[in-house]
């Protein structure tokens, strides 16, 4: 996989399994559960199996409240099932220490949020900054990586600016760029078009079609069937249960 | 944890993940975007600072205004002598002796300005006059003592000629024969003055008397001595070491001297001799003992507790007003203890302002003070370095517990905040 020109940074981390092989799922999910206890205990996530290899790119829909967050989070590895397994590139996580899940999360992994989730007292820069802070890029390409990100994004007019004098569009391509700086393994968006128009919004979709034919692997949770469309795999979730859709 | 080390050796080293260099640039960005918050943030650290200051100082400034006053010469003065102890009859032993080079030691002290030695020299039965002739048939008068010192006697027991000059480095060291006259010592010889080249003789030999020294604060037995350098006696009366040191000093530096004067002339035995320094319970600590510097440390301890208790307030009201950014750091890979490190250190780069900008209100308060007063102001440096320093370490202990409250906080929930 080649994103903006940059190799992936599988070759220099010792966090995979060496029996991983890129033939088998990056992701895979065995009957991950997660309840949140209470009375009476919320079943957010039934017993799910799913596997995603590298390079697709699915879309996950689903009514409100049906766990496309919670599954995401498990995906993110934001949050532990509460039971089942969940390998990264080969990786068990479910129980796995906090610093391995951590550096998992540095470097396998972007997060693209409704919100945006940018630093308003931060430049552009400092905010596609900040991912490489964490993820062991060496401190000399930070600089570099990021202004390439954010011309892969079409921000490079941008750089400097504060994010609140940026449009809508404009802040989750940022935000884009700050996912993809590490160049991840998978990109886990959560209703990225939900704070957007729709002109806005096929300009991220664009996007993401793009980061998919360099060879990203794609999640995409949306209820915005359009948005569903462009995935080449959906699945549909509901009351916590996954079903594909055909 | 040891087997899970083993088992992914290459984990817990991540290249370039989240220095200390990265987390002060953080760390300056967080505090940097709250500049109108920060100023009330630090009001409380700054107040305590500043009144820890100006008590101390005015206390200090005080104390040597006291000492001007009522006690200019022996707030200055110092002296040095071996320790004696007597012996199995009776007599008084000295347990150590002097080093020749004792004034340059005491020089390398902070606070000495000046340092002679002076011994009084033993002439057996030779006679002191004016005149080479003996004549018998002259009256008996009473006989000068003679007394050794190096060459910046002067300065160190604030003396002061009449005529002439004191004598060198290069007459000391040469053993020159020359003397100084005590005034009184000049009368009883009959010495008007040093314009006719006049000599004394000791047992015959010429001293050249170069100055008549007609006052000194300390050691007034020199007024009636005929005082030679500490060479010429060594050369010629046999004098082995300086039997004393007299020392002008600086206001306060008197524990100092105190406390290192013994050891640098005396290494490995330093209870053997004995250093007189202005009186520690001088009026410096009774000043700073009084009630009232009491009650100004006490209140600017206590402007410091609410400092400190301020800074964690707004610390704490900004960890949680953040969470989401707490929540977007840990999703982008930041470790607990990453995020803890980052607010901590936010913590101590307010307290350090604080600290600084109490520190100079402080400063600037005793200079005001002391300028309408007309006293000279006295700031121990240390005293204000270490009120900055007082600052990080109130701001260091006030972020502890908001940065493990922002470590603890799960990503999931703190995302959910938004930012
Ligand atoms: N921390 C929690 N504690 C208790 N219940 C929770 C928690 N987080 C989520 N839930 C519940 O789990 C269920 C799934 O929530 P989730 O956020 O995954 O839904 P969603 O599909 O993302 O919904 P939306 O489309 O509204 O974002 C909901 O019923 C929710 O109330
Ligand atoms: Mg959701």
């Amino acid at each position: 996989m080649k994103l903006f020109g940059l190799p992936d940074n599988s070759d220099n981390q010792g966090d995979q399994d060496p029996r991983w092989t890129s033939d088998q799922p990056v992701l895979s999910l065995r009957g991950v559960t997660r309840e949140f206890p209470g009375t009476p205990p919320v079943h957010a996530l039934g017993a799910t199996n799913l596997d995603v290899r590298a390079g697709e790119y699915l879309a996950v829909a689903g009514p409100s409240g049906s766990g496309k967050s919670t599954l995401l989070n498990q995906l993110g590895l934001l949050d532990r099932p509460t039971a089942g397994e969940y390998w990264l590139r080969g990786v068990p996580t479910a129980t796995a220490p906090e610093q391995v899940r951590t550096t998992l999360r540095a470097q396998r992994i972007g997060f693209v949020f409704q919100a945006f989730h940018l630093m308003p007292h931060r430049s552009v820069l400092d905010n596609v900054l900040l991912a490489t802070l964490y993820s062991g890029t060496p401190r000399g390409e930070r600089r570099d990586r990021a202004l390439r990100a954010l011309d892969r994004v079409g921000l490079s007019h941008r750089v400097e600016f504060m994010p609140p004098n940026l449009s809508g569009g404009e802040r989750q391509r940022v935000a884009i760029a700050r996912a993809v700086v590490t160049i991840p393994d998978v990109l886990l968006a959560d209703e990225p078009t939900g704070n957007l128009d729709s002109t806005s919004s096929s300009g991220v979709m664009d996007l993401f079609d793009e980061l998919h034919h360099d060879g990203l692997t794609l999640v995409v949770i949306t209820h915005d069937p359009t948005v569903a469309a462009r995935a080449g795999r959906r699945v549909h979730i509901t009351d916590g249960y996954l079903r594909e859709v055909a | 944890m040891r087997l899970q080390r083993r088992l992914h050796p290459d984990r817990s080293r991540r290249a370039d993940h989240f220095r200390l260099r990265d987390a002060f640039a953080e760390a300056t960005a967080g505090v940097g975007a709250r500049t109108g918050r920060l100023l009330l943030t630090v009001l409380g650290t700054v107040l305590g600072i500043a009144a820890v200051v100006v008590t101390v100082g005015l206390a200090q400034t005080g104390a040597n205004r006291i000492n001007e006053r009522f006690d200019a010469v022996a707030a200055r003065h110092a002296s040095a002598e071996p320790a004696t102890r007597e012996d199995a009859w009776g007599q008084s032993r000295a347990l150590a002796e002097l080093p020749r080079d004792a004034p340059e030691r005491a020089l390398r002290i902070a606070g000495v300005r000046a340092a002679a030695t002076v011994s009084k020299v033993d002439i057996g039965d030779a006679t002191i006059t004016a005149v080479s002739v003996h004549d018998p048939s002259a009256p008996t008068r009473a006989v000068p003592t003679v007394m050794a010192t190096s060459a910046d006697l002067l300065e160190a027991v604030g003396g002061h000629l009449a005529q002439g000059r004191y004598f060198d480095c290069g007459h000391d060291g040469r053993g020159d024969r020359v003397a100084v006259l005590g005034v009184d010592a000049a009368e009883r010889l009959g010495i008007g003055g040093v314009a006719t080249l006049p000599s004394v003789f000791i047992d015959d030999h010429p001293y050249q008397v170069i100055g008549i020294l007609d006052a000194t604060d300390r050691r007034t037995a020199l007024l009636s001595s005929v005082i030679i350098p500490q060479g010429t006696a060594e050369a010629d009366f046999g004098l082995v070491a300086p039997q004393a040191m007299e020392m002008l000093i600086e206001v306060g530096s008197g524990p100092v001297v105190n406390d290192q004067l013994a050891t640098s002339l005396a290494p490995t035995n330093p209870q053997t001799i004995k250093v007189a320094t202005p009186g520690r319970p001088s009026a410096v600590q009774q000043a700073i003992q009084s009630e009232l510097v009491v009650v100004f440390l006490a209140l600017g301890g206590v402007a410091l507790l609410i400092g400190g208790v301020g800074i964690a307030n707004v610390t704490l009201l900004s960890v949680m007003e953040r969470s989401g950014e707490i929540g977007l750091r840990r999703a982008l890979g930041a470790r607990r203890r990453d995020v803890a490190v980052q607010f901590v250190i936010e913590s101590v780069i307010v307290g350090t302002l604080g600290g600084l900008i109490g520190a100079a209100l402080g400063v600037a308060v005793v200079a005001a003070v002391s300028f309408v007063r007309q006293w000279t102001p006295i700031l121990d440096l240390r005293m204000v370095i270490g009120a900055a320093a007082a600052g990080a370490l109130v701001g260091l202990l006030a972020g502890l517990y908001p940065a493990t409250r922002a470590a603890r906080m799960e990503p999931v929930a703190a995302l959910r905040a938004g930012l």
